[in-house]
């Protein structure tokens, strides 16, 4: 009987740890990725010393990091200062139990997967604004002021895009959402809403051109101007790592997760995992290329875009595909 | 079974402590924080009890949104907690007799209830996803049964929160807005305007 326990936990443990890993280590090349890519956009070489093309780039840097001094303000408020990176990265992990990445390759095949994906990116905000109140220093109550107001504005569009998709799939499951785009990627139909979604995504993640809560040529560092050596690298790999739960979702919403363009011959054969990759490297080379060439938005016009034109376009394509759907009949079951 | 009732108290304890916390805390930011980790362990209470849905809305309405925006004014306002405590003892016979009066009413209920029969409910870990989804279940519920319940409360809802814009919105004067629209049409004929000045005379 506790054996049996034993065994269970230890193959949780192992799936857990069969996500986490291959995760942290994407981390590292996608920052490596991201300095090679913006390095050619701005006509320069980029990393190239460490390891062959500077590949072995972001594990220098991530040892040096962690090897300096780990600085504490002497007026911080201890507990929640150290608590904040450590929340900050458990929670851009925590959404990967339900990710599907290939039929049935999954830690927890949950029937609310979306709504656990939304859950767990909105309580991202949590490690920002701790840092920021914790920190005890102006620039990052700042920065985590504007994070907290950023990303509870763009949180109500991607709801609003989440249930449209919704709409045409008929569940909440995160399986289900992929197989419904058998016959036709949710990318297509429902473009707009993939606009939608990828830009508030931006925001959700506090990417350029939404990086305010760290906005360097204002606000220093934003809400982790007072940390350094380890909590500013949970902070940084929480950062990469949510960017790469962001593209997942998106690849699961809108561009049919492990399915392949067209299910013909040579294009099945290749594994769903491949197919998800492809297109998770695909989106975040278009965070890595939205950064490269976009300016910064001021804070009003952030506000304005998510209030004024998301919200209301996004309602009103709720209301248009469900009146689409009801009108023609095709509600899913 | 028995990783079941571990995690139940894990929860519940946490979640009960937290709630101690939020009332105990001096300092009103942390006051705010255990309040949001009682809010997910009650979550995670409902996935115990199989209603997954209930559980995340929690989290995305409750910690995700109201408590961010609480957080918020929380940590913006100058609060005198010192001053705020001095009348702690003259309100305590009253809380004492709201929470006494709560404790009474379980008391009846669970005293009175006996069909329900919650300790032998052997409830899964984990939801089986064959089974119909409790999401869809309360939609069927929600929008058959109780539709016109649930209209009201969508009323209520727009009545407070067009209240409390009528509140807030005050348009003071001399105030600078951007107007997208109209500097985007601008163009050279607009913008620019030519002027012939005479020598030693200005506009």
């Amino acid at each position: 009987m506790t054996y049996d326990i034993l065994i269970t936990g230890l193959i949780i443990i192992a799936q857990i740890l069969a996500v986490v890993v291959p995760v942290l280590i994407s981390v590292a090349f996608l920052v490596y990725a991201e300095r090679k890519v913006l390095a050619l956009i701005q006509l320069r070489r980029g990393p190239n010393m460490v390891g062959p093309f500077g590949i072995l780039q972001s594990f220098a840097d991530a040892l040096k990091l962690i090897t300096k001094e780990n600085i504490i303000p002497s007026g911080s408020n201890k507990i929640v200062f150290i608590l904040a990176p450590i929340i900050t990265m458990v929670l851009s992990l925590a959404g990967w139990a339900v990710i599907p990445f290939a039929p049935g390759w999954v830690v927890s095949d949950i029937n609310v997967g979306i709504m656990y994906l939304f859950a767990v990116s909105s309580l991202g905000v949590y490690g920002i604004i701790m840092a920021g109140w914790a920190s005890n220093s102006q620039y990052p109550f700042l920065g985590a002021l504007r994070s907290a107001a950023q990303m509870v504005s763009y949180e109500v569009s991607i709801g609003f895009v989440i249930i449209t998709v919704l709409l045409c799939v008929g569940s909440l499951n995160l399986s289900k959402i992929v197989l419904a785009q058998q016959t036709v990627w949710f990318a297509i139909p429902l473009l707009p809403m993939f606009i939608i979604f990828f830009i508030s995504a931006l925001a959700e993640t506090n990417r350029l051109p939404f990086d305010l809560p760290e906005d360097e040529s204002t606000l220093v560092a934003g809400f982790f101007t007072e940390y350094s050596s380890a909590s500013f690298v949970l902070f940084f790999l929480g950062e990469y790592a949510s960017m790469i739960l962001m593209s997942s979702m998106t690849v699961i919403l809108f561009l049919g997760g492990w399915l392949p363009p067209f299910d013909v011959y040579p294009l099945n054969v290749v594994p769903g995992v491949i197919w998800f990759t492809v297109k998770v490297i695909f989106i975040l080379f278009l965070f890595i290329w939205v950064r490269g060439t976009f300016p910064r938005y001021r804070y009003d016009q952030l506000m304005r875009l998510g209030w004024k034109v998301f919200l209301p376009f996004s309602l009103f394509w709720v209301v248009a595909t469900s009146g689409f759907l009801v009108y023609f009949d095709m509600l899913p079951n | 079974m028995i990783i079941y009732s571990l995690t139940f108290y894990l929860f519940s304890s946490v979640a009960v402590l937290s709630a101690l916390m939020v009332i105990s805390a001096k300092n009103p930011v942390h006051s705010v924080l255990f309040l949001i980790l009682s809010f997910v362990n009650a979550s995670g209470l409902f996935v115990l009890l199989g209603a997954e849905f209930l559980a995340m809305i929690l989290v995305v309405v409750y910690v995700g949104a109201v408590a961010v925006l609480f957080l918020f004014v929380v940590m913006m306002l100058d609060i005198n907690f010192v001053k705020l405590r001095e009348g702690f003892l003259q309100y305590l016979p009253f809380g004492a007799l709201l929470g006494i009066v709560l404790v009474i009413e379980l008391g009846i209920l669970f005293l009175t209830d006996r069909s329900s029969n919650i300790y032998n409910n052997q409830t899964p870990l984990q939801p089986i996803v064959n089974e119909v989804e409790n999401t869809k279940m309360i939609g069927q519920i929600l929008y058959t049964e109780y539709f016109y319940l649930f209209q009201i409360c969508g009323i209520i809802l727009l009545v407070a929160m067009i209240g409390s814009i009528t509140l807030t919105l005050r348009d003071k004067g001399g105030v600078k807005r951007q107007n997208i629209v109209s500097q985007n049409t601008v163009d050279a004929s607009t913008a620019i305007e030519k002027k012939k000045v005479k020598i030693g005379e200005g506009i």
